[in-house]
């Protein structure tokens, strides 16, 4: 027994992982910098109503001063009106504070895409560990599921479902239409590494020591997949973003007055010439999300999964 | 490989008709009855109940889905007497709002969609392929640093933002292009293509980037493999090994992706059609969801999954093309 527990696993979560990531840490700039953006904007996701309160604003307050309606309602002042009073300048015609309504949009965007992202990570690794390790027909019965998922054209559909659900939760309904499509995913990834775990020596020999199934995918499969789906995980949050963004932007998301970044972005594209500034503060706080996601994403992939999943 | 293609094509019909089926239940136990909106405000119950039977929703679901299937295959007629409405081979069902068949409203808004998608993929793939070859040529250089940086920012521009930029700098700012009106190929193919750059952009941009990460990744990937060695130690000239050894098996992933990519928007991109005005199925699309007409959005979902489900379908034939190992 001692001999075969030697035989690691290829990709391990453990301590050696965490450690090149803090070595990769210090090393790389780009990964300083977004993950503190990403810090930052989770920050901004958790306290959103205390930062707002800073800025002194609610993020459905009119200011009707702050806009003058002798010029269709733009904001009064230079870029888009921003001042001491309104730190990232007015929306036009109602004059609500774009830094309220960016800090609270970043909680209703930022928790949807995290939210949907749980669930898909919890459904595609269930998925893909019981179709890698169970093979036969569990696997056969998962795999036809996955194709199935994936054949559907996702965003109409999300679009579709959104669109027609009434009088339902819909920052809930958001989060489990989001996730509905994401797991297959997760699930191909999962089920590769399980395959190619299930036969090595130390999963064999904790079968050969007693252990039921359960404890097997417990301690010996799932930390050795943990590794390939922290960085697939990362990679995937900037895409729920998007796809956040995207429902909202097509006016199915979120509802008014509630903001989120997709639906300020629709909303500005009308002023994108008169005011950029009112475009500019909900894209750009997209982007950069989006973007320190990808980076963090990258890094961790590297480190992680050397083989980017494939096996 | 007959018989592999036979196989297939049975999966695809399969999986055509699960997605059909599931459609039909979400979009036909909705509350909005769509015979009331047709009787409008002065409805009496019997002229309700006429119209129900009319448009066939008197009947339990699973026998108008079993209708609407056969529809498709053979046509069929709803209504009786003289209200009797035939519709024929492929039949999708009559549009709620303006009673046009909703095949014939596909096969209109099709070329706009197909011109929107083919000609994105073309320029998206040139870009894309380009940049993540020289990338990994080039690994670990400043050039490769530059295209990668400039990939990954791309790739976190939604498409909207990128649309709009490109609207404010190329029409508004310097009016070097005008903005996009559909013309159909046949008519002109210059302002045709001239029309449509704009909206090739903005989504190329996108794609490229992504395009580009991805074939870096397996480019590296398959240049490490030994044949490549071989193919050097024989003596080829390092532009056939390139092409023809390490881009033939590197691009496998990339088909894989390209498959899905153009076969999603083939059916419409809604978000850009939308914000160019372009009067493609995405457009179709999104105005039949605010009216609640079933049968073109039943339409529209079926179209999109065909397109997903036959492209990857293709895709898999074309592994074999591209990579000798593949065989069936």
């Amino acid at each position: 027994m001692t001999l075969t527990t030697t035989s690691s696993p290829p990709v391990s979560g453990g301590s050696g992982a965490w450690r090149s990531v803090r070595a990769e840490l210090r090393r790389r700039t780009s990964l300083k910098v977004s993950v503190a953006v990403v810090a930052f904007f989770a920050l901004m996701t958790v306290a959103a109503p205390l930062i707002s309160a800073l800025g002194g604003w609610g993020p459905e307050e009119f200011d009707k001063s702050a806009v003058d309606p002798y010029l269709g309602g733009l904001p009064i002042g230079p870029l888009g009106g921003v001042s001491a009073e309104h730190w990232l300048g007015v929306e036009p015609v109602t004059g609500r504070d774009l830094f309220a309504r960016v800090v609270h949009g970043a909680q209703v965007s930022l928790l949807i895409a995290f939210a949907a992202t749980a669930i898909v990570v919890v459904a595609g690794v269930a998925a893909g560990v019981a179709a890698g390790y169970f093979g036969g027909r569990t696997d056969t019965a998962l795999s036809r599921l996955m194709d199935l998922t994936m054949s559907f054209p996702s965003l109409i559909f999300m679009i579709a479902m959104m669109s027609v659900a009434r009088d339902v939760d819909r920052t809930l309904l958001m989060i489990l239409v989001i996730g509905l499509f994401g797991w297959p995913g997760v699930a191909r990834v999962v089920r590769g590494q399980t395959l190619s775990l299930k036969h090595r020596e130390y999963v064999d020999a904790a079968r050969v020591g007693g252990s039921g199934p359960w404890r097997i995918l417990a301690r010996d499969i799932l930390p050795g997949v943990a590794g390939p789906v922290i960085a697939y995980t990362t990679l995937m949050i900037p895409g729920m973003i998007a796809t956040e963004a995207a429902l909202s932007y097509l006016g199915v998301g979120v509802r008014p007055p509630t903001p989120s970044w997709g639906q300020m972005i629709a909303e500005s594209v009308a002023y994108y010439d008169t005011d950029p500034m009112y475009f500019l503060v909900p894209s750009v706080c997209l982007f950069l999300t989006v973007l320190a996601f990808t980076l963090l994403g990258d890094a961790l992939r590297d480190i992680l999964d050397p083989r980017g999943g494939r096996s | 490989m007959i018989l592999y293609l036979g196989r297939r094509l049975l999966g695809v019909i399969g999986v055509l008709l699960a997605i059909a089926a599931v459609t039909f239940v979400i979009f036909y136990v909705l509350p909005s009855d769509p015979a009331a909106a047709a009787c409008g405000k002065a409805c009496s119950d019997e002229r309700l109940e006429a119209i129900r039977a009319h448009m066939g929703l008197d009947a339990p679901l699973w026998r108008q889905f079993g209708d609407f299937v056969t529809g498709i295959f053979t046509g069929r007629t709803t209504g009786s007497g003289q209200y009797a409405l035939r519709c024929d081979f492929p039949c999708l069902g009559y549009s709620y709002e303006n009673s046009e068949g909703v095949w014939d409203l596909l096969v209109d808004r099709l070329p706009v969609s197909a011109s929107l998608a083919v000609g994105a993929a073309v320029l998206w793939l040139l870009l894309g392929l380009t940049a993540g070859v020289t990338a990994a040529l080039r690994k670990d250089t400043l050039t490769d640093r530059v295209l990668m940086v400039g990939a990954v920012a791309a790739a976190s521009l939604p498409v909207y933002f990128t649309s709009v930029l490109l609207i404010y700098g190329l029409i508004r700012l310097t009016g070097l292009l005008p903005y996009p009106q559909y013309v159909p190929f046949t008519a002109d193919p210059l302002s045709w293509a001239s029309n449509l750059l704009l909206p090739w952009l903005a989504l190329a941009v996108l794609y490229a980037a992504m395009y580009a990460r991805q074939s870096r990744g397996s480019m590296i990937e398959s240049m490490a493999e030994p044949y490549i060695r071989t193919a050097r130690a024989k003596g080829l000239p390092r532009r056939t090994v390139v092409v023809k050894h390490g881009l033939r098996a590197g691009m496998t992933p990339v088909l894989t992706i390209f498959g899905m990519d153009l076969g999603g928007l083939l059916a419409g991109a809604v978000i850009t059609e939308s914000l160019f005005g372009l009067p493609g199925i995405g457009r179709l699309f999104y105005g039949a969801l605010s009216t609640g007409d079933q049968p073109v959005i039943l339409g529209v979902t079926l179209l999109a999954a065909t397109f997903i489900v036959v492209a990857n379908l293709a895709v898999d034939l074309l592994y074999a093309v591209v990579d000798p190992r593949v065989r069936y």
